[in-house]
C-alpha cells in the first residue's frame, strides 16, 4: 500500500490530532462522571438474575443435585443444572473460540455430571431479583463423588505438548549447549519459580442477554472480542448469527481473561434460551478465582559464559500447568533463546496437567513469566562473571533474532539501555551488594531487559463520512482500557484532517466489521492500520466526487496534490482552491460516503518485537523485611507512538503488574483439597497506591513500517516484561539475597 | 419493607418498598439506575462502590440503605453541581489521563474528593495512605497522585 | 446470604430486649458482619441495627481516662484531639488499619468483635471448628501464612486481625457491656479468648450482650510509644505481625512497659512476665531482645507461618526501640523509623 503523505498537523489543543499527539482520552469525561456503562449495567424491566452455584470439590462427579428447596423459594423462576438444561452443540470445534487452545475440549457448563475443576459452575439459580437468586443458591444441595485430583504442579507429570498433524511443539534449540555449558568457565544454575496469578480486573465478568420481541437477542458481554463471543455463543446455543448482536462498549479491565468467553455468557444464554426471558449473570469476586489464570511455572535456567560474560550456553527448561481438558501452552523459554547472542541453546518446554480451570492468557503470557526469570538469571551471570548487569546485556546484544535467525524489522534496544540508564543514573551504581544505603535502609538498583511480540491481525474498519462533515469509524474491536476509542479517533483525524470532536469511534458491537480479540498488544497496529486505510479510501472517494463536479476547484487533482485540513480538501499548492466536505456532499447530492477496508500485516520474514530496558530502585528495611519499590525508569522501543499519554499509561499499568508479580501476587491453593483459598481481594494482594512510586517512561521511537503499515507495535504488555526481574535484581543488589521464587514476600526476606 | 427518605445528589428521594437492609449500592444501581457507582467485590474490599454520605466516603456495598435515612448521598453522577460540568478533581482526572478501563474511577474520584476536603494540601504519603483502599488493576496510581496534586492546586486557586 | 429480619430500635433497652438468642446479631457499621453474611459465614436470622443508640460520644472519666462510646467510628476516634494528644498509640493503630472508607463506617465496638480472616473460616466449602464446632480445622496442615504462632490449639489456629485491639490491649482498656440482665465491665485482656476447645467463641461476651463503651485508663504513654505493622504490601492489608509498644521512662530507666502483639494469636498477645523483664533497665536492643525471646519462647509455627517467629522477634525489638527513641512509626510513612 502506498503511503499517504503524513497528514499530521499542528495540534491545536488536540483538535487535529495526528500521530504523536498527547490527546486526552475521548471517553475520559464519560469515565469520570459515571456515564460509561459496562456489561452488567444495561437493564430493562422483566430482567431475570442468575446466580451461579459452584462445585465444592476439585474433581469428580455430581452424584445428586437437589434444587427443590431453591425452586420453592418465592421469586425463583428456575434452577438450571446438567439435568435440565437445553442441549448445546455437540461439536467441540464449534466451541473453540479465537483464543482457545488448539488441543482439548472446551469447557461446557452444566453439560454433564463431571466436575473438572474447583469452582466449576454446576447450577444457575434464576430469579426475579438478585437477592432472591442469591438466597436461593444457598439452598442448593449437592452430593459429590470425589475423584483423585492433583492441583500441585510440582507433583504433576510433565509432557511435551503435541499438536495433531504438526507434532511436538518444541522451541528450537541450536548448537551443543550441554557441552558448551560444561566447558564454560563461568556457570550459573538456577531453579526459578512463579506462583499462579489471577487477572482480577476490577469489573466482574457479566453478561446480560436481552430477548427482543422479534426473537433476536441483544447481549451485553464483558469480552475482549465481541465477534469471538458472538460466534461462540451462536455456535454453542444454535442461535442464528444474524439474530444475535453482542455489545461491549466499555470493559472494566480484562488483562487477557476475556480473550475467551467466560462461563457467565454461556449460563446467561442457556437460561435465556430455556426460559425465553432476558437474563443477567454476574460473577462474584470469588468466582473470578475460578476461571482461567496465569499458570504456575517451574523454570531451570543454566547459563555458561566466558570470563568476560559472553554467553556460550543457554540451557532452559520450563514447565507450566494446564487443565485436564485442554492443552494450554505458553512461550516461556523462547525469550531467552532469542534475546542474546549465544551459539548454543537447549530449550525445553513442557506442560503438566493440574485440576484447575484451563489457564488463560494474562498480560504478556509466557513473556512476563519467561523473560523475567531469564533476566534474573542474567543478573546472576553478571555477578558470577564480575560484569555490570547492563554491560552484560550489551556484551551479549544480538542484532538478529537468535531463535528465528532473522533480522528484526527494528530493534532500538541499545537506545533503550542507554537512555534508560542515563535517566536512572545507573552509572552511579556501586556494584557490590549491600553497598548502597540511606540511613538504616539498604538501597538496591537492578535492571532487566524486556521483550514482547509486535503482532498485528487482520481487522476491518468501516469509515462513514456524513454530509455535515462528521466522521464515524467502526470495527468490532474492544477498549479494555488501552484507549482504543482514542487511538481510532486520532488516526482517523490524522488521515482526514477532521477535528477530533467531529469524529466518533465505534467498537464493541458484533454488527461492526470484523476485528479479532483485543489482545497481544496488537490492536493499535491492527485496528489503527485499518482505520487509516478506510479513511484514505474515504478521502479518495471525496476527491473523486469533487473531481466530477462542474467547475470543480479540484478538477484533475489527485490525492498527492491535496491537503486535508479541518474538514476541507484543498490543493497543496493553492490552499484557497478547495472545498469543504460538506460542500462536496451538497454539490454531489450525497448524504454520506462510506469505505470499508481490511488492514493486514505486511508480509515479512523479519521478526517483529518490542523491547525495553527497565531500571528499578528498591529500599529495604532488612530488620523487618519490608521492601518497597521507590523508583522505576522504563525505556521502551515500540515503533511509533500514536498517543504518548495513553501509551505511557499502558506502560505504567504493565509496570504495576510487574510490581505485583515480583512482590505480592500469588494464588494459593490448598493441594490437599484442590481449592484456591485466597479467593478475595483482601487475601489476594494486588498492588495498591502505596506500593507504586512515580514511574518514568521513555519512548524510544522507531521508524518501522514493516512492523505494521502505520509503524505501530503496541505497548499493552511490554511494561510487565523485565519489570519483575529488575525488582528481584534490585533486591539482590540491596540485600545480597538472591531470590528466585516469585513473589518475593516478607517471609523470604527475613528467613534464610 | 420501608420507605427510605434520603437525598441523592441533591434530589429528595423517597425510596419505596425497599428492605432497609438492602445495600445502598444495589439501591443506587438497580432501583435508581445510577450505575456510575460500581460493584467490584461486594464485600467492602475494593473501593469501587465508594459514595459519600454527608460528605464522608463509605463503601456502599456494605452500607444498608437505612443508613442513608435522613442523610445526603452523593454519587459520581452528582459530584459536579451543574450537569455537564466537571469538578476540579474530575477535570484533573481527564487532563492527567487517569482513567484507563474506567471501572474503579468513580470510587477513586469519590475518595480523592473526600481527601481534598479533609486535607487541601496532601503530600504523596498522605495520598497513598488515603487512597490505598481503592484498587486499580490498570495501575493508574501515579496519575491519581498527580491528578490529586493538580486538583488540590486548582482548588487552592493556584496554577496547576 | 440468608433471609433475615431487620429491626432498628431507638433505645438501648429496646435493643437489648430484642437480642434474645444467638441468631440475633447487633449491626453497627457492618464492615465485618455484612461481609460475613454475604460469604454465608454468619447467618443471623435477625439484625438489630444499633446505629441510632446514644453510644457515640467520647467522655472524660473521673479517673482521668476516657470512655469511648461503642459507636464512635474508627476514623473519628483516630482523629479526635483527646486521642491524638493523650493516646496517640491508639490513634496510630487505628490509622494502620483498613482504609479511610472502612474507618468511616467501622465502629469501636465492631472493631473489637471483628472475626478472623482465616481462609478456611471464610470459605464455607471447608470445615471450620469456629464456624461449626466439631467439624475440624482445615487450616492446620494447610495454608497457614496468616495463622497463629502463639496460644493456638489443635482445634483452631486463627488470629485476631484488629489493629485497634492491639493498642487497647497495651493500654489496658476496659470494655463496658450491657445486656437485659444488667451491665458489667471486662478487662481487655479477658475480653478476647484463646481458642482452646471452644474456638467458636471469639470473646467472653454472653449472648445478648452489647458492647457500649471502651474505657481507657489515665496512663497514656503519649511520648514513648509505637505501633508497628508488618504486612504483605505497603498498605491496606492485615498484619502478619504487629506490635503496640509503650514505655514510661523515668530518668532514662524503664518504669513501665507494655507490649502487645497482633497477627500472632487468637487475641492480642500480652505477656506481662516478659514486660516486667525490662523494668528498671535502660532501654536497649539487647534488653528488648530478651523480652522478645521470653514472649516467643512458646511460639510454634504451623509451616507457612514459621517466619512469623523471627519476624515477631525483630518487630518487637524494633517497635520498642522506636518507642524508646520517641520515634513512633507514622502510618503514612513507608519508611520504618
Amino acid at each position: 500500500m502506498k503511503e499517504m503523505k503524513s497528514q499530521t498537523l499542528q495540534a491545536q489543543e488536540g483538535r487535529n490530532a495526528g500521530f504523536g499527539t498527547a490527546l486526552s482520552r475521548v471517553d475520559g469525561a464519560a469515565k469520570v462522571t459515571g456515564q460509561a456503562k459496562y456489561a452488567a449495567e444495561f437493564t430493562r424491566p422483566d430482567l431475570l438474575f442468575g446466580v451461579v452455584y459452584t462445585a465444592r470439590i476439585a474433581k469428580g462427579k455430581i452424584k445428586r443435585i437437589d434444587t427443590s428447596r431453591a425452586l420453592a423459594m418465592d421469586g425463583v423462576v428456575d434452577v438450571l443444572t446438567h439435568e435440565n438444561s437445553p442441549r448445546v452443540t455437540h461439536f467441540d470445534l464449534k466451541l473453540k473460540d479465537m483464543s482457545a487452545p488448539t488441543v482439548g475440549h472446551p469447557f461446557r457448563a452444566l453439560d454433564s455430571d463431571d466436575i473438572l475443576y474447583p469452582g466449576q459452575p454446576i447450577a444457575l439459580v434464576v430469579a426475579e431479583t438478585l437477592e432472591i437468586a442469591r438466597a436461593a443458591a444457598r439452598l442448593v444441595d449437592v452430593d459429590y463423588e470425589w475423584q483423585d485430583f492433583e492441583t500441585d504442579l510440582k507433583r504433576a507429570t510433565p509432557f511435551v505438548p503435541k499438536v495433531p498433524g504438526v507434532g511436538e511443539r518444541k522451541p528450537k534449540s541450536r548448537g551443543k549447549a550441554e557441552a558448551a555449558f560444561a566447558s564454560s568457565p563461568v556457570q550459573i544454575t538456577g531453579d526459578y519459580h512463579l506462583m499462579p496469578e489471577h487477572h482480577n480486573p476490577m469489573e466482574l465478568f457479566a453478561s446480560t442477554v436481552f430477548c427482543e420481541d422479534d426473537g433476536r437477542l441483544t447481549i451485553y458481554d464483558k469480552t475482549q472480542g465481541v465477534k469471538n463471543s458472538h460466534c461462540y455463543i451462536c455456535n454453542a446455543m444454535g442461535f442464528k448469527r444474524a439474530k444475535v448482536r453482542v455489545l461491549s462498549p466499555f470493559v472494566g479491565g480484562a488483562f487477557g481473561s476475556a480473550l475467551r468467553p467466560q462461563y457467565q455468557l454461556w449460563l446467561a444464554a442457556l437460561a435465556a434460551k430455556k426460559l425465553e426471558r432476558s437474563v443477567r449473570v454476574v460473577m462474584t469476586r470469588q468466582e473470578m478465582f475460578g476461571h482461567g489464570y496465569r499458570p504456575e511455572c517451574y523454570n531451570r535456567i543454566q547459563l555458561g559464559a566466558d570470563d568476560q560474560g559472553h554467553l556460550k550456553a543457554i540451557i532452559n527448561s520450563a514447565v507450566t500447568g494446564t487443565s485436564s481438558y485442554e492443552n494450554y501452552t505458553e512461550s516461556i523459554v523462547s525469550w531467552g533463546g532469542m534475546l542474546y547472542q549465544c551459539d548454543n541453546a537447549k530449550l525445553d518446554y513442557q506442560i503438566a496437567r493440574v485440576d484447575t480451570a484451563t489457564p488463560c492468557n494474562m498480560r504478556a503470557p509466557g513473556g512476563a513469566t519467561g523473560t523475567n526469570m531469564f533476566e534474573i538469571a542474567m543478573d546472576e551471570l553478571a555477578y558470577a562473571s564480575n560484569v555490570d548487569p547492563l554491560e552484560l546485556r550489551l556484551r551479549n546484544y544480538a542484532e538478529r533474532h537468535q531463535l528465528k535467525d532473522r533480522d528484526y524489522t527494528s530493534k532500538a534496544l541499545r537506545d533503550c539501555y542507554q537512555r534508560g540508564a542515563r535517566k536512572f543514573g545507573w552509572e552511579k551504581r556501586s556494584p557490590e551488594p549491600r553497598s548502597m544505603r540511606e540511613g538504616h535502609e539498604l538501597i538496591g538498583w537492578g535492571m532487566a531487559t524486556g521483550v514482547w511480540d509486535a503482532m498485528m491481525a487482520p481487522t476491518s474498519v468501516r469509515a462513514t463520512l456524513h454530509a455535515d462533515g462528521s466522521l464515524e469509524v467502526g470495527t468490532a474491536t474492544a477498549d479494555i482500557g488501552p484507549g482504543t476509542y482514542t487511538m481510532m479517533t486520532q488516526i482517523a483525524s490524522d488521515a482526514t484532517g477532521i477535528p477530533v470532536e467531529r469524529i466518533t469511534a465505534k467498537l464493541g458491537d458484533s454488527d461492526l466489521p470484523f476485528a479479532p480479540v483485543e489482545g497481544g498488544s496488537a490492536t493499535a497496529a491492527s485496528a489503527g492500520t485499518a482505520v487509516q486505510k478506510a479513511c484514505h479510501a474515504l478521502m479518495k472517494q471525496v476527491l473523486e466526487q469533487a473531481n466530477q463536479l462542474e467547475n470543480s476547484p479540484l478538477s484533475g487533482a489527485r490525492m498527492e496534490d491535496v491537503d486535508l485540513v479541518g474538514g476541507r480538501i484543498q490543493l497543496s499548492e493553492n490552499p484557497a482552491q478547495g472545498m469543504s466536505f460538506s460542500e462536496v456532499f451538497t454539490a454531489a447530492g450525497l448524504d454520506s460516503l462510506e469505505a470499508k477496508k481490511f488492514g493486514r500485516p505486511r508480509m515479512t520474514r523479519k521478526a517483529r518485537n518490542t523491547h525495553s530496558a527497565v531500571f528499578v530502585e528498591v529500599r529495604v528495611d532488612e530488620e523487618v523485611g519490608m521492601a518497597r519499590v521507590t523508583r522505576v525508569v522504563n525505556a521502551v522501543a515500540a515503533g511509533r507512538i500514536i498517543n504518548p499519554k495513553t501509551a505511557r499509561s499502558q506502560i505504567i499499568g504493565g509496570v504495576v503488574f510487574g510490581i505485583g508479580m515480583a512482590l505480592e501476587e500469588e494464588s494459593l491453593a490448598d493441594h490437599r483439597i484442590g481449592r484456591w483459598m485466597n479467593h478475595n481481594l483482601a487475601e489476594y494482594h494486588v498492588p495498591v497506591n502505596a506500593d507504586v512510586p512515580d514511574i518514568d517512561v521513555i519512548f524510544v521511537e522507531e521508524e518501522d513500517h514493516e512492523a505494521s503499515p502505520i509503524g505501530v507495535k503496541g505497548v499493552g504488555e511490554i511494561g510487565v516484561c523485565g519489570t519483575a526481574a529488575a525488582i528481584a535484581n534490585a533486591l539482590f543488589h540491596a540485600t545480597g539475597k538472591r531470590l528466585r521464587d516469585l513473589p518475593i514476600t516478607i517471609d523470604k526476606l527475613v528467613t534464610d | 419493607m420501608s420507605t427510605i427518605n434520603t437525598t441523592i445528589n441533591g434530589k429528595s428521594e423517597a425510596i419505596q418498598d425497599v428492605d432497609p437492609s438492602t445495600p445502598l449500592l444495589w439501591v443506587l444501581r438497580d432501583h435508581l439506575g445510577l450505575v456510575g457507582t460500581k460493584y467490584g467485590c461486594g464485600i467492602a474490599q475494593c473501593g469501587a462502590c465508594t459514595v459519600h454520605i454527608d460528605g464522608s466516603p463509605v463503601r456502599s456495598c456494605s452500607t444498608p440503605v437505612s443508613a442513608a435515612q435522613g442523610k445526603s448521598v452523593t454519587t459520581i453522577e452528582g459530584l459536579a453541581v451543574n450537569v455537564g460540568a466537571l469538578t476540579a478533581v474530575q477535570q484533573a482526572w481527564v487532563e492527567h489521563d487517569v482513567p484507563q478501563c474506567g471501572y474503579c474511577q468513580a470510587g477513586q474520584i469519590m475518595s480523592a474528593t473526600a481527601l481534598l476536603k479533609a486535607n487541601p494540601n496532601p503530600s504523596d504519603a498522605d495520598i497513598d495512605a488515603a487512597m490505598s483502599g481503592n484498587f486499580c488493576r490498570c495501575g493508574t496510581y501515579p496519575r491519581i497522585r498527580a491528578a490529586i496534586h493538580s486538583a488540590a492546586k486548582a482548588q487552592r486557586g493556584e496554577k496547576a | 446470604m440468608n433471609r433475615f429480619d431487620y429491626r432498628r430500635p431507638s433505645t438501648l433497652a429496646e435493643a437489648l430486649s430484642l437480642a434474645t438468642d444467638p441468631a440475633v446479631r447487633y449491626l453497627a457499621g457492618g464492615t465485618n458482619l455484612i461481609d460475613l453474611m454475604k460469604e454465608d459465614v454468619e447467618r443471623p436470622l435477625s439484625l438489630v441495627d444499633v446505629n441510632h443508640l446514644p453510644l457515640g460520644n467520647i467522655e472524660d472519666t473521673v479517673e482521668g481516662g476516657l470512655k469511648i462510646g461503642a459507636l464512635v467510628p474508627n476514623a473519628d476516634l483516630a482523629r479526635a484531639a483527646r486521642i491524638t494528644q493523650r493516646y496517640p498509640l491508639l490513634s496510630s493503630a487505628l490509622l494502620a488499619g483498613a482504609s479511610p472508607q472502612l474507618r468511616n463506617a467501622a465502629t469501636t465496638g465492631g472493631n473489637l468483635l471483628q472475626r478472623t480472616r482465616c481462609y478456611y473460616f471464610y470459605d464455607v466449602a471447608t470445615p471450620c471448628n469456629k464456624r461449626e464446632p466439631g467439624s475440624g480445622c482445615q487450616a492446620i496442615g494447610g495454608l497457614t501464612r496468616q495463622h497463629a504462632i502463639l496460644g493456638a490449639s489443635e482445634h483452631c489456629i486463627a488470629t485476631h486481625p484488629s489493629d485497634m485491639c492491639v493498642a487497647l490491649a497495651a493500654l489496658q482498656a476496659v470494655v463496658h457491656v450491657e445486656s437485659a440482665r444488667g451491665s458489667r465491665t471486662i478487662a481487655f485482656e479477658d475480653f478476647h479468648r484463646l481458642p482452646g476447645d471452644t474456638p467458636e467463641r471469639d470473646s467472653n461476651l454472653e449472648p445478648g450482650e452489647l458492647v457500649t463503651a471502651v474505657e481507657l485508663p489515665a496512663e497514656s504513654f503519649d511520648i514513648h510509644y509505637s505501633y508497628l505493622k508488618l504486612r504483605d504490601r505497603q498498605s491496606y492489608a492485615f498484619a502478619l505481625v504487629s506490635v503496640a509498644a509503650a514505655l514510661r521512662l523515668e530518668d532514662g530507666i524503664v518504669a513501665e512497659a507494655r507490649l502487645a502483639l497482633g497477627g500472632v494469636a487468637h487475641k492480642p498477645w500480652r505477656d506481662r512476665e516478659a514486660e516486667k523483664q525490662v523494668l528498671g533497665q535502660a532501654p536497649g536492643r539487647e534488653a528488648f531482645g530478651r523480652v522478645a525471646d521470653t514472649i516467643l519462647a512458646g511460639a510454634r509455627g504451623q509451616g507457612d507461618n514459621d517466619f512469623k517467629i523471627p519476624l515477631a522477634r525483630r518487630a518487637i525489638v524494633r517497635a520498642l526501640d522506636q518507642a524508646a527513641r520517641a520515634a513512633p512509626q507514622r502510618q503514612v510513612e513507608k519508611r520504618i523509623s
